[in-house]
């Protein structure tokens, strides 16, 4: 098997003839949810195929399975027309399937030949005795053959991040990929990396390979593949030509189900005073690149401002900002017209802003203590709940026992810890304590992520509450119906920035789907 | 059949007392076969230990001895690996409490014993909590290592002793006596310095009731206050510590100097209750390893203070009856096997608390062939 010894042309109906890789009905499930629900999916040789879905929608866990990451629970997969069952990623490698990981493995002391060299067991990789000139050579070659030139002798370290990521793909053709799946390749990428990207996968499917592109950015899908698969809650919804698809097409595929029939529910909301004012707000994220970029935003009393935006785009720095645990670079954040003090969360929350976080288990609570403690991780220094250094454990005690039984939080008792509650009673737990601080700005993100129906349900409830009695929501989320349902106004957040905001009564949601994978506002 | 080692949920209550107590069962168990191995009869061996340690005349007050400066290290270790702040610093940590202790007993010659002795515990405690400031300050603001920046101040710690006595003419070397002009060492510190003791057939250090006392109100401080409170939110997620407001940098400096402190506390024991005087003597205080094996009583406890204290004794009993059995027929390797033993075995059997070893039978490999259904995936 040796593809790439002399490449081939392709024309249309040998394509059409010839899928690389196919599967039927594939159901993968975790503890508590199923990524993958009967999902059929079909690349043929010689082509582009992107895998087009949001975040949480069974990409990732897809392309575990073809590479023999993780085993199938149920359904058929085929490669080259033959069935297979494969119980390692070795398996993977044999059948000729090569995957880049978003987060890529290289031994950063090595050298460019010695990253291809590991795990290889054919031929020379065989033997003890290493022969790095041999593989050294054949990195060149491949490299020269697809426009990825990389020095084999160079090592990692010294290698910026897009020519890491060729290291990637030279690691899986030296492998004799035929099939190459890419997850997410250009979140890491400079517009330029990307462009080039774009170009060696184009060469590499004219060479007869197949490439599965997974992204969950439009414009990079259109422009770079030939046919689309678009899944959505772990279901396949539709494979479409590119050529014949529009952007709007594929981003009402991607976002929804329910986003035609949602109406917004009439409430007449008293809208007060200007509580949260965030003025060009910019700030760093976790290594070192600006994650935000002037932000501005203004919430005022009993409203709620949605934030839409793909994960990553910078609403978890955004919210980390606002709420003192982030420093900012660049402008200013005023609550209730008065300027803050920002990069110290004592200070936020003495100003009146709660923060119920994403990572609701490590950062909203300490998972291995007490709800009581819980309760009160924020009030502790608080007159009722401790005298002089010592703590008062039972008033705290009894203040635990009282909000699990107003927020109905299903729990053994207040000594349970934080980590035995299910998702939505965690919130529960997170919020009852927000909202005893008499918050003025409620800043929240992700509230529903991982809940089910009635829990969602429950908390959305306690924030139309909040609302409805004065304070500023900042409501942070992917889930576009949970932003037309809660929200006001959305905001659309795209590559750290605002790229628009709309009314959410009256917008459509295929504008801000749009607008979340960086089109450009109708 | 394959074992798989999981994880606990949940660690019942028992379990906390049962697999130290079952750990030691094997220790002995597994001793009793080098015993037997080399000649020795083990039920004999076992006496005569119990004896050396705890009943023999004597034996109680070398035991006692032997646990004083475990406690303060213990304490100092445990104080700090609560937050997950490993302080691996208390052995230099004790030799600063030795200076300032003795510093503070020479400068003040002349005043009343009471006065002496607070002087000396309020210096043994500051020099101790300055020097592991060194690799708290280090961690807070540069997040540095404390594991290695510790333990690396240990050496210059020792270093410092060697340079105050031996190479240098300092405030603590004696310069005047006749058997100084011979071998430096330190000055005598005035007789009023010297701590107390009590009782008669069984005599107790008065550091070892310092250490009692230091032990509860560590345990009161970690368990009671606001400050303990923090220190738990801490060491669970340093996360939640900052989103809830807490001022994390300062409270490892604060935990930081507490067991620098409490280890300093040991220092100014051992200069108040034994030396008298600042030993730098390689083969005397600082060939004993107080700083680390403070870490291992800290471990064996669970980091429970009043845990400390009883493993601190019970290791100063071994130590003691280890060093009263050596003899001719029972070389002083055969001890440290049996010390060596228990240790391992109590620290092995902490793996039980933590996971549990399950033994499962082996899936089938292929899955095609298999039917899935419901009722199969609930039963995995």
């Amino acid at each position: 098997m040796e593809p790439t010894a002399e490449p081939r042309a392709v024309d249309l109906a040998s394509r059409a003839a010839r899928p690389a890789i196919a599967c039927r009905g594939i159901t993968k499930r975790f503890p508590g949810v199923v990524a993958n629900d009967r999902v059929d999916f079909e690349a043929l040789e010689g082509e582009v195929h992107a895998l087009l879905g949001e975040n949480g929608a069974g990409k990732s866990t897809l392309s575990n399975i073809f590479t023999g990451l993780y085993r199938a629970d149920d359904g058929e997969l085929e490669v080259f027309g033959k069935p297979v069952a494969f119980d390692t990623p070795r398996d993977g490698i044999d059948a000729g399937i090569g995957m880049v990981h978003q987060h890529f493995r290289l031994v950063m002391p090595f050298t460019v030949a010695e990253n291809v060299m590991l795990g290889d067991h054919s031929d020379v990789g065989r033997s003890f005795v290493l022969h790095p000139r041999a593989i050294e050579e054949r990195v060149a070659e491949l490299g020269e053959r697809y426009g990825m030139a990389v020095d084999p002798r160079a090592r990692i370290w010294q290698l910026s991040v897009g020519e890491q990521q060729r290291v990637e793909i030279l690691k899986a053709l030296y492998r004799e990929a035929r099939i190459l799946i890419l997850d997410e390749p250009t979140a890491v990428l400079t517009p330029q990396e990307a462009a080039a990207l774009f170009e060696t996968l184009r060469a590499m499917a004219a060479d007869g390979r197949t490439v599965i592109f997974i992204s969950h950015k439009l414009h990079e899908v259109k422009a770079v593949s030939d046919r689309v698969t678009v899944l959505r809650d772990g279901r396949s919804v539709a494979t479409v030509e590119t050529e014949t698809s529009t952007l709007q097409s594929l981003a009402s595929l991607m976002v929804g189900r329910e986003l035609h029939t949602y109406r917004r529910p009439e409430e007449a909301r008293e809208i007060g005073e200007l509580l949260l004012e965030l003025d060009g707000l910019s700030a760093q994220g976790d290594r070192g690149v600006e994650a935000v970029h002037g932000v501005s935003l203004h919430v005022h009393a009993g409203q709620i401002l949605g934030v839409a935006g793909v994960a990553g785009n910078g609403q978890r720095e955004l919210a980390e900002a606002v709420t003192g645990l982030r420093p900012l670079t660049a402008g200013a954040i005023r609550v209730g017209g008065v300027p803050l003090h920002t990069g110290d969360p004592r200070v936020a929350i003495k100003a009146g802003v709660a923060h119920v976080p994403e990572d609701r288990l490590h950062t909203g609570v300490a998972p291995s203590l007490s709800i009581s403690s819980n309760v009160v991780l924020k009030s502790y220094r608080s007159d009722e709940n401790s005298a002089g250094p010592f703590l008062r454990f039972h008033r705290i005690r009894d203040w635990a026992v009282e909000l699990i039984r107003r927020y109905d939080v299903k729990a053994p008792g207040p000594g349970a810890s934080a980590r035995q509650l299910s998702g939505g009673n965690l919130q529960k737990v997170v919020l009852a304590r927000e909202f005893s601080g008499a918050p003025r700005v409620l800043v929240i993100a992700a509230p529903t992520r991982g809940l089910d129906v009635g829990a969602i349900e429950t908390v959305h409830g306690h924030l139309r509450d909040a609302a409805a009695a004065g304070v500023a929501i900042l409501l942070i989320s992917e889930d576009l119906d949970e932003l037309r349902t809660l929200s006001d106004r959305i905001a659309v957040m795209y590559e750290g920035r605002i790229v628009g905001e709309v009314d959410a009564a009256t917008s459509a949601p295929e504008e801000i789907g749009l607008m979340m994978a960086g089109g450009q506002a109708t | 059949m394959t074992v798989r080692i999981e994880r606990r949920l949940t660690q019942p209550h028992w379990l906390k007392v049962a697999v130290p107590a079952g750990s030691l069962v094997v220790a002995f168990f597994l001793i009793a076969i080098v015993l037997l191995a080399t000649g020795h009869d083990p039920a004999a061996t076992y006496r005569d230990l119990f004896e050396a340690a705890f009943t023999a005349p004597g034996a109680l007050t070398q035991t006692l001895i032997g646990a004083t400066p475990l406690i303060f290290t213990g304490l100092a270790a445990a104080a700090a690996f609560r937050m997950n702040l490993f302080n691996i610093g208390g052995e230099g940590q004790l030799y600063f409490g030795t200076i300032g202790a003795s510093a503070a007993g020479l400068l003040l010659a002349g005043h009343s014993a009471p006065v002496l002795i607070v002087a000396m515990i309020v210096a043994g405690f500051a020099s101790g909590a300055a020097w592991a400031l060194i690799p708290g300050f280090l961690r807070a603001y540069l997040s540095t290592n404390e594991i290695i920046t510790s333990l690396m101040l240990n050496y210059v710690a020792g270093l410092f002793l060697t340079y105050l006595i031996f190479d240098s003419h300092s405030y603590w070397r004696d310069t005047t006596s006749a058997s100084a002009a011979v071998f430096p060492i330190g000055k005598v510190l005035p007789d009023a310095a010297n701590w107390p003791t009590f009782g008669s057939s069984v005599v107790i250090p008065f550091g070892f009731l310092l250490g009692v006392v230091a032990a509860t109100l560590l345990w009161v401080l970690y368990s009671r206050t606001r400050f303990g409170f923090e220190v738990q939110v801490m060491s669970d997620s340093p996360r939640a510590a900052r989103y809830s407001g807490m001022r994390t940098r300062r409270k490892i400096l604060a935990v930081m100097a507490l067991s620098g402190g409490l280890a300093g506390l040991g220092g100014a024991s051992q200069v108040g209750d034994f030396l008298h005087t600042l030993d730098a003597d390689p083969k005397g205080l600082r060939a004993y390893g107080y700083g680390y094996t403070g870490i291992v009583v800290a471990a064996l406890a669970r980091y429970n203070p009043f845990a400390v204290v009883l493993i601190a004794f019970l290791l100063g009993g071994l130590q003691n009856a280890g060093a009263a059995l050596q003899g001719p027929d029972f070389p002083s390797g055969l001890v440290g096997v049996m010390e060596g033993m228990i240790l391992f075995t109590a620290l092995g059997g902490e793996l039980l608390v933590r996971y549990r070893v399950r033994f499962a039978r082996r899936r089938p490999v292929v899955a095609a062939a298999e039917p899935k259904t419901p009722a199969s995936e609930a039963a995995r």
